[in-house]
């Protein structure tokens, strides 16, 4: 195969309907938000084509690099800090707390 | 209701994970480690309002999401509607697509692992506006669904998926940009020929 019948690109695409379809769904494919028959007609179409299912395989792979280089340890220091924080915490105010009350900013976005 | 004695034994295992995503949202250790504290200050005292038997990893994000976006945000101030650019889509792609004959017999993978270091990967990400950063860490870091970023940003769906489509071509073109800095990818505007064939070391390739 050479350079020019890339179906990626605009310009080459004949003979490539399914290509359209499948790219703008591509990140609803990896984030496993289509319904089913979507996802098969996705699926259908990766298995006949090869440069689509290149850059599908590529976007995955990117993800998975990224994730794993964004991992990281809580230092061992906050990690006691927290337990010690929580275990002299004093729970007998908390009954109406709502832990995700905007109680802490004095104004809201602008 | 949930029990606060069983507490820290569902929660500790989330602690890396929240401590990571909080690297990202505040970009520095000490405003990472007070946030990490006060989301689990905050969740032991609220534990009483999770429901048993739905998400408890979902809960504590949201937890942390909000807190950041209402205190350490609200600190930073910073101008939210961001120009990301016009880019296309498959950015990184089609940007490495160029690449594929000098680099022949090598697998994507192998190719990615090289260019992109930890380093790199966080602060292409560190750079994105929080409202991409945020929705992008959410989803391809930490792996929760639309609906359940919708409902920790307090956003619809559709406003969750146009973040993250404009958000991850950004951090791509973020990776790009690096690898063009160590000369493994020739500026947008160069010939394919100035570029180093093999990508370990930076050429200067201002011929």
């Amino acid at each position: 195969m050479t350079d020019d019948t890339r179906p990626l690109d605009p310009k080459n695409r004949d003979g490539h309907h399914g290509c359209d379809d499948a790219l703008t769904k591509l990140y609803e494919y990896l984030d496993n938000e289509l319904d089913e028959s979507l996802r098969a007609q996705i699926e259908a179409h990766l298995q006949e084509c090869s440069p689509c299912l290149e850059a599908f395989d590529f976007e995955a792979e990117l993800r998975r690099v990224v994730a794993d280089r964004c991992q990281e340890r809580v230092p061992e220091e906050l990690r006691s800090r927290i337990l010690s924080v929580l275990s002299e915490c004093d729970l007998s105010t908390s009954a109406l707390y709502d832990p995700l009350a905007a109680d802490s900013s004095p104004g809201g976005p602008a | 209701m949930a029990d606060p004695e069983t507490f820290v034994e569902a929660a500790s295992p989330h602690m890396d994970g929240l401590y990571g995503a909080a690297m990202r949202m505040t970009r520095n250790a000490a405003d990472a480690e007070d946030l990490v504290q006060e989301t689990f200050l905050r969740a032991y005292r609220g534990y009483g309002r999770f429901e048993e038997g739905t998400n408890l990893r979902a809960w504590l994000y949201r937890i942390l999401t909000n807190t950041f976006i209402n205190t350490y945000r609200a600190k930073q101030r910073r101008p939210e509607e961001s120009d990301l650019g016009d880019l296309e889509d498959l950015y990184l792609y089609r940007r490495l697509g160029g690449l594929e004959a000098s680099q022949r017999g090598r697998s994507a993978e192998d190719e990615l692992m090289d260019f992109v270091t930890d380093t790199e990967v966080k602060e292409a990400l560190e750079s994105l506006p929080d409202q991409f950063r945020i929705a992008v860490l959410l989803a391809d870091i930490e792996g929760f669904s639309y609906k359940e970023i919708a409902e920790m940003l307090d956003i619809p769906i559709g406003t969750v998926m146009s973040r993250l489509h404009r958000g991850r071509k950004a951090l791509q073109k973020g990776l790009a940009d690096f690898a063009v800095e160590r000369g493994l990818l020739p500026r947008p505007d160069e010939p394919l020929a100035s570029v180093a064939t093999v990508p370990t070391n930076r050429i200067d390739a201002d011929d």
